[in-house]
């Protein structure tokens, strides 16, 4: 029999806390879609992509009423297109067949305008790098992502070298909404295949024909539970964040399999990321100084973010029958009101931020710099990520927006992606080192068999 | 199916009747009521049994918010899954 204080304790994590199932994502393989020519693979794509996510909408949406917890996004991951186009090209037609099946369904985003070349590039994936930056400039709703390194095979530098060419390339394309293309683009080291959200969601290869991916979220609830434990000692604080993430990943693994068996969709996984959104009280930035720092940025902040992203995958581990995606805490600069007052307030800087992504569930995210940086210097900021997620075996990324025409102050997106601060760089050329290209050797541990 | 019912506000004159009498209307059997006053605010908790209710869930909890707005409560209707999920192992 439940409780009343349990009863009402769900009800206040819902009502003032934040607490919501901040994604369902129908991952689709397209596998099968591809055709003799492009516009029989379109043909194949809207077709399928229109059948098998027809209700998820409306399947998110009946969830949300019947257990009364909002669900902020669904979404669809595909299989690569650099795959799907290889034989036919036309991958620009693709993309905007994927805009027009998110906008007939009535999903946020699709994601999967991606290509894997942590190791090597194929002639048709060369070609098909290429289109991203128009590919997102004359769509809405289509994310991409690239794959460029991985512990297994190391750093793939050529490709490195193009992401900070096509960066700025879509800062360029995407100047009049203050480059919001670069919101929807983010470049990997060890991609998971089964991340449930964007820009970097795209359906792997080992994947079944339809799954079901969720991603919970709360850092409100988990600042709120902390509150509570002011005086605690920090394994105090590790094991009230431990028994938060429990209960914020159990109403996840509900509507996962709920989504699933409505959708006839293979149950896919739980994502346990904390991801936080631009407004009050849903931030991770506050949990942190909830824990004792004056203000995200300052000494501890790595450490902070370490306890808490361990405990929340240790609460959410028992929750969850399979754990995936990127699990662990967010820092999305624009999506997260802390950390867009700890930029501000000149606590917070990039190489603060570069040492958080050494432990955290992602990397530089949601960061914008002056448009004036060179793209050689992207390139570099995205090899040293790659580097730490190579090194320290775990997933790493760059979400870098070069803000076109802007060197200072701050561009708003609006939504859930934010606003973002432009953040001062170092931008010693490292061209040299960039123009270098093949490959960094992976690790000495990645020879493990 | 089973569903947990809240309702949280001021307190007033005949919220257990008003609540109460839609159930009745919706032919949702009220299973357990329990009620409090949580810093000034009135509290009340039903467990209620939906299964021969004709609507659907997101009708009845439809019903039921509207009901809220008319007296100025908050009231919500959920799933009680929701609850044994979060609470129990």
């Amino acid at each position: 029999m439940l409780s009343k204080d349990e009863i009402l304790e769900t009800i206040s994590m819902i009502n003032s806390q934040h607490l919501d199932v901040r994604t369902i994502t129908m991952g689709i393989s397209l596998l099968d879609c591809i055709g003799n020519t492009v516009s029989e693979t379109c043909e194949r794509v809207y077709e399928k992509i229109t059948t098998k996510a027809k209700n998820l909408v409306k399947v998110g949406n009946d969830i949300q009423d019947e257990f009364g917890v909002p669900i902020v996004n669904k979404r669809i991951s595909v299989t690569p297109v650099s795959l799907i186009t290889a034989k036919t090209g036309g991958s620009i037609e693709v993309a905007k067949t994927l805009d027009k099946c998110a906008e007939e369904v009535g999903v946020d985003f699709i994601g999967g305008y991606s290509a894997l070349v942590q190791k090597g590039m194929t002639d048709f994936e060369k070609e098909f790098l290429l289109t991203i930056p128009e590919a997102l400039a004359c769509t809405g709703k289509l994310c991409s992502s690239v794959n460029v390194a991985s512990t297994k095979t190391g750093i793939n530098m050529d490709a490195v070298k193009m992401m900070g060419k096509i960066i700025k390339e879509i800062s360029y394309l995407t100047r009049d909404q203050g480059s919001i293309g670069c919101a929807k683009f983010v470049v990997f080291a060890n991609a998971v295949e089964d991340n449930p959200f964007m820009a970097g969601a795209f359906h792997g290869v080992g994947e079944a024909d339809t799954v079901i991916n969720v991603g919970v979220s709360g850092p409100g609830v988990v600042k709120v539970a902390l509150e509570q434990v002011k005086d605690g000692d920090l394994t105090v604080v590790a094991e009230t964040v431990k028994k938060v993430a429990y209960k914020i990943t159990r109403v996840g693994q509900m509507v996962a399999q709920e989504a699933s068996k409505r959708l006839n969709a293979n149950f896919g996984i739980i994502d346990l990321s904390l991801a936080p959104t631009p407004v009050m009280g849903d931030s991770v930035g506050h949990i942190l100084e909830e824990m004792g720092l004056d203000c995200v940025g300052a000494y501890g902040t790595t450490a902070c973010l370490a306890l808490l992203n361990d405990a929340v995958k240790k609460g959410g581990i028992m929750a969850s029958s399979h754990v995936g995606g990127l699990s662990g805490a967010f820092i999305p600069v624009s999506e997260d009101i802390g950390m867009i007052n700890a930029v501000n307030k000149g606590c917070l800087k990039l190489e603060k931020l570069e040492a958080m992504t050494a432990i955290c569930s992602v990397g530089l995210d949601m960061v914008a710099v002056g448009g004036d940086t060179p793209a050689d210097v992207l390139s570099a900021m995205i090899a040293d990520e790659c580097a730490i997620g190579v090194v320290n075996n775990k997933t790493t990324a760059v979400r870098v927006i070069p803000v076109y025409g802007k060197n200072s102050g701050s561009v708003n997106f609006g939504g859930l992606l934010g606003t973002a601060p432009i953040m001062p760089i170092n931008t010693t050329s490292p061209s040299r080192f960039i123009e270098r290209g093949g490959r960094i050797p992976a690790p000495v541990w990645a020879n493990k068999n | 199916m089973k569903a947990i019912i809240s309702v949280i506000g001021e307190d007033r004159l005949g919220v257990i009747a008003k609540v109460s009498t839609k159930l009745f209307e919706l032919n949702i059997n009220i299973e357990d009521i329990s009620q409090t006053i949580m810093q000034n605010y009135f509290t009340m908790i039903m467990m209620v049994d939906t299964s021969k209710s004709t609507l659907g869930f997101s009708e009845m909890a439809d019903e039921m918010k509207k009901l809220g707005e008319e007296i100025g409560m908050e009231i919500r209707m959920q799933s009680e899954s929701i609850f044994n999920a979060m609470h129990k192992i």
